[in-house]
Formats: C-alpha cells, sequence, structure tokens
C-alpha cells in the first residue's frame, strides 16, 4: 500500500467510526448529519480539495455509502439525518455493493493521447500515418492530436520512434477487469452493474477514494441493539488480519454484541472434501479439469462474462454456504452476518437465504474502535469446532487447491494444480481459452482466486499481505491436516 | 551513540487506521540507517481513546516525539532530526 491509498482508506474508515459513534449516541439521525461539519469545522484546514464546502460535500457522499446508499441516486436535498431515518427502516439492503462518489471524480481527467514536448519534429512523421482517424496534424514544428477525432487507440503511441507520445489512463477504468466501469460524457465514473464482479479493484485504485462500498453496518447493529440473536460467521482471512490472537476474535465479537462466532473454515473442511469427490468424479468421466468455485469474484465473472467456462467449475458450494447452513440448523432464527475480507462477497449473500448480512474487515474495524475495544485485552477461547489446517489456510492462494489435495482419495499424484493468482485482462483470456479448447495443458485442477494473494489481499483488508499470510499460516499449522491418516 | 527508538503502535485503532502498512514502509528504513535506528512495535500508547484522537492515528513515537497521522515521510523527518542533534 502506498501513502495515497492509505490516506484515502483512513479517511473512509474515518467516516465509518464516526457514523457507527453517531449510531451509538442519543440522537443517531442529527449526529450523522454533522460528521462533514465536525470533520472539516469552520476555518479548518483544507486538505484535499478547493474547499471546505467541497471538502464537507464529499463526505456527505461519504457517510450516504457508509449508510448503505446509493451514492449515485441521492437528490442532494435529503439531510444526512432523514437518511440516517431511512436506513433504520430499511428492509433489505442495496443489492450493488459498490456506489461512487461522483463529485469526486470531477478532477480526474479522462483517459487521452498527449504528443509531449519530447516530439523532435522528425520527416517521417509515423505519428500521422499510424493513425487511421486522421487525428494528428502537424502544427508549428510538432505534431498534435485532435481530441474530437481521436480514439484512443493507441496506434501513434507505439509507433514514435522516440516515445515521445503518452496514453494516460483513468485508474478505475484501468483496473477492472471485465470493463465495467468507465466515465461518462461528464467525466464521472459509472458502474454498469450488468458487467461488474464486485471485485472491489476500482476501489483501491481511486486515487481520490471515490468508489465505496455500501455498507450494511448499521443494519447489523440496529439487529444487535433490538436484542436479536445475531450470529458472526468469520472469514478465514480475518486471522491474518486483526490484532490479536485467533484465540481473541470471538471474544471482541461477543463484546461487539454477536451471540456466537462460527468459523467459516469449519464449511471449508466441507468444500474441500465435496470438491474432491466431484473432481474424482470428473477426471473418471473424462473431463480435462476443473475449476475451484469458492471465490465470489470469480463466480460473478463466470456468470457474467465467462458462461462458457460454467461446465468445468466444480459443483461444491463455497466454505460460507456450508457453514450458514449449518448455523441455520442449529439456530434457525438467528440473524447471520459474515464477516468479510472482500466486496464481492457481497453477491453470493445476497443469493443466499441462509446469511442475512456481510460486513468487511474495515466495517468490523471501525466499529471496534467505535466501541473502544482494545482487543489485545480480549479473552482467549477457542473454537467449538476444530477447523482443519488446510481449511484455515484456504484464504490463501493455492491453499484450496491444498485442501483438494488433501482431501483426495483417488490415484496418488493424480491431482495437477494450476493457481490463477488473480483477475486480470491476461488470465480471464487464459481462463477463457481453456473453456474454449476444453484444454489446459498446465494441469488439472484450477484453483482461481480474484485477488492476488489469496483472500487475504481482499479489498477490505486492514493489514499487510506479507504479516497477514503469517499469521494465517502460523494458525494453520496449529491445525489437524484433512490428509493425516492418508499416507 | 544512542539509537533513535522508533515505536510503532499495533493497538486495535493504530492497526485499523493502517499501522501495519506504514509499519512495513518504516521497516524498509533498517538499511538506510543501519545501525542508528532501532523498531519496535508496541501496544496501544493509550492516545487513540482521547475524543476525536482516532481520526489522526496510526501514532508513531520517535524518542520522545509523538507522531500522528504517521507516514514514511512524516517518521523519515523525526528520524533526521533526532539524529543530527536538533
Ligand atoms: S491503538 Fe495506537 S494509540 Fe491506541
Amino acid at each position: 500500500m502506498n501513502n495515497s491509498e492509505l490516506e484515502t482508506k483512513r479517511l473512509k474508515r474515518e467516516v465509518l467510526i464516526r457514523l457507527i459513534k453517531a449510531f451509538l449516541s442519543e440522537d443517531f439521525p442529527e449526529n450523522t448529519r454533522l460528521i462533514p461539519y465536525e470533520m472539516r469545522p469552520k476555518y479548518s484546514e483544507v486538505p484535499f480539495r478547493c474547499c471546505v464546502y467541497k471538502e464537507r460535500g464529499i463526505l456527505r457522499a461519504r457517510t450516504l455509502a457508509g449508510l448503505g446508499f446509493s451514492i449515485e441516486d441521492d437528490d442532494e436535498k435529503t439531510t444526512l439525518a432523514t437518511y440516517a431515518k431511512k436506513a433504520l427502516e430499511r428492509q433489505r439492503p442495496d443489492p450493488n455493493p459498490l456506489t461512487v462518489v461522483e463529485s469526486a471524480c470531477h478532477s480526474c481527467q479522462a483517459a487521452r493521447v498527449y504528443v509531449t514536448d519530447l516530439c523532435q519534429n522528425c520527416v517521417a512523421r509515423p505519428c500521422m500515418n499510424s493513425c487511421r482517424f486522421g487525428a494528428i496534424s502537424h502544427v508549428n514544428g510538432r505534431s498534435v492530436i485532435d481530441p474530437e477525432k481521436c480514439k484512443k487507440c493507441g496506434m501513434c503511441v507505439a509507433s514514435c520512434p522516440y516515445g515521445a507520445i503518452i496514453k494516460t489512463v483513468v485508474p478505475c477504468e484501468n483496473a477492472c477487469p471485465v470493463g465495467a466501469i468507465a466515465k461518462d460524457e461528464h467525466g464521472f465514473a459509472r458502474i454498469d452493474t450488468d458487467k461488474c464482479i464486485s471485485c472491489g479493484k476500482c476501489v483501491s485504485a481511486c486515487p481520490f477514494g471515490a468508489v465505496h462500498a455500501k455498507s450494511q453496518v448499521i443494519d447489523v447493529l440496529r439487529k444487535i441493539k433490538e436484542g436479536r440473536e445475531v450470529i458472526a460467521l468469520i472469514a478465514p482471512a480475518l486471522m491474518g488480519h486483526i490484532p490479536c490472537k485467533p484465540e481473541q476474535i470471538q471474544d471482541a465479537l461477543l463484546k461487539i454484541g454477536f451471540s456466537k462466532v462460527y468459523e467459516v473454515a469449519q464449511g471449508a473442511d466441507i468444500t474441500a472434501t465435496t470438491e474432491a469427490k466431484d473432481f474424482k468424479e470428473r477426471l473418471e468421466n473424462g473431463a480435462p479439469f476443473m475449476t475451484t468455485s469458492c471465490c465470489a469474484g470469480y463466480n460473478e465473472l463466470v456468470k457474467k462474462h465467462l458462461p462458457e467456462i460454467k461446465p468445468y467449475v466444480s459443483d461444491a458450494h463455497t466454505p460460507l454456504y456450508y457453514t450458514a447452513e449449518i448455523v441455520k440448523k442449529e439456530h434457525p432464527d438467528a440473524v447471520t452476518v459474515f464477516i468479510s475480507p472482500c466486496f464481492a462477497k457481497r453477491r453470493e449473500v445476497l443469493d443466499n437465504p441462509n446469511v442475512n448480512h456481510l460486513i468487511n474487515f474495515e466495517e468490523l474495524g471501525a466499529t471496534l474502535i467505535a466501541l473502544g475495544i482494545e482487543i489485545d485485552t480480549c479473552e482467549e477461547k477457542e473454537f467449538e469446532y476444530k477447523s482443519s489446517k488446510e481449511a484455515r489456510e484456504f484464504a490463501l492462494t493455492g491453499g484450496v487447491a491444498n485442501s483438494v489435495v488433501a482431501a483426495w482419495q483417488g490415484e496418488p499424484g493424480a491431482v495437477k494444480p494450476v493457481i490463477v493468482n488473480g483477475l486480470d485482462k491476461t488470465s480471464i483470456r487464459d481462463l477463457r481459452l481453456y473453456a474454449k479448447t476444453g484444454q489446459c495443458q498446465a494441469g488439472n485442477l484450477i484453483e482461481v482466486m480474484c485477488c492476488p494473494g489469496g483472500c487475504i489481499a481482499g479489498n477490505a483488508c486492514l493489514g499487510t499481505l506479507k504479516d497477514a499470510f503469517k499469521k494465517v499460516k502460523d494458525y494453520g499449522e496449529q491445525g489437524q491436516s484433512l490428509g493425516k491418516g492418508k499416507e | 551513540m544512542e539509537k533513535v527508538k522508533v515505536k510503532i503502535c499495533e493497538g486495535t485503532t493504530c492497526f485499523v487506521m493502517g499501522g501495519q502498512a506504514v509499519k512495513s514502509m518504516i521497516s524498509t528504513l533498517t538499511e538506510k540507517y543501519k545501525d542508528k535506528i532501532e523498531i519496535s512495535s508496541v501496544r496501544c500508547f493509550g492516545t487513540c481513546n482521547k475524543s476525536d484522537s482516532f481520526s489522526k492515528a496510526p501514532y508513531v513515537m520517535v524518542d520522545d516525539e509523538q507522531i500522528s497521522s504517521a507516514d514514511l515521510e512524516k517518521v523519515i523527518a523525526v528520524i533526521e532530526r533526532k539524529l543530527n542533534n536538533e
């Protein structure tokens, strides 16, 4: 993470903390309305924008996302106080996970191709010849691009022997692996929800922090406050992103008001064994390869952009699916909340009646701060269910493939994992090719993780990848292997 | 010469506000300063729970000087000042 990413993340987290504090206060609507004014009081410094009013405007939009609303649908006339009340009445969270602060897009230039001062005024003029749209002319000893005609194909950039022509990119557009976000005619980034796989790469990429997740934290805290039985289902990645021992997490969540805590690693054990069985049957039936099925970003990708690979995707459900099934069987009336490292799981949660809400690690962290819970002083408590080593390591790249290998009951050595460590345009092209040709030379079990590094690199994570990896690995080492007793 | 002590808070608030990322950036400084500085992680300084002070986390201490909204540049600036005895 660089400084600018850190800066935008801090800002977003501060808004969440203040929002949760407002919720816990005597007057939620009024204290929500005041958030932008408290963060930027009269005569305060203006660290990022042109004036204090614009900063407050943007903070207001960020607060809206924290309340779980679409910033795009805001009429700007409704006060935050009214929105806060509406959030308390809401029955179902908004289906689309991401929303954009349009006014934050204002200072960000659309992608363009530009001839720099380094143009040498050469005789050959390859740029002019390369342009198929007649957009380049020669003015005052230098090539000039007519933005009206330029289609931003980048041919001239490649043609210039001096490398004097550059193409700028829009960070969100550039980061999106499926072309779902783009600036509209007003220069505002728009998310095409039909295309969006909720991977959240644009959230991390935007240097203005314009893309937000619509939070459900108020919905969850409200249900806790109403005295409902609210159960937390924690993703395996959480062990890497919280500054305490894994055994202290339960107590911290109970202090927030959850009535019980389950590790989603419990369901990961079922995913691993189911997937190993599924894979064995497929190989026996002559299938060339199978892909894993637990990454929500990947599952959305398959649904929206890569239906041709669907027949090769394992039928095993996700760890969250199995865990939630167990929880709802044991506690039919409970409200279930998945604690998630990423935004993509929002879609999965929406489609699964056994999971009622999702809050991500950032929102969990903000809740701990707002409540003044110092996690380091929480009591240690073992989980009732002892998850396996492999289940605990599901959150690491290669972890899911490892679990299938450990649970494998067939011929030894038959499983040949291929790891797709992160979805981007290249890896999506590879996957499409495997599906089209029905072949994958590199192996037969394709593990797909949307985020490079696995779930511990999810876009709502708190710590660094390196430290999280170590902590998850350490916790894994304390568990028993699924493959134990096999040898 | 006494080493300059850099203490990075790893309490809940500082961690959530990006403390670990700051720590990993600061860790790269051992190469630059070799045995002139000593970096360690500590538990909550207790600074974060005073009214709005959570918003200025993460906190880093360089000897007796506390840095709020810590980032690499700020920490380097204070280390340099300490090393030059200003
Ligand atoms: S967590 Fe750092 S000062 Fe409290």
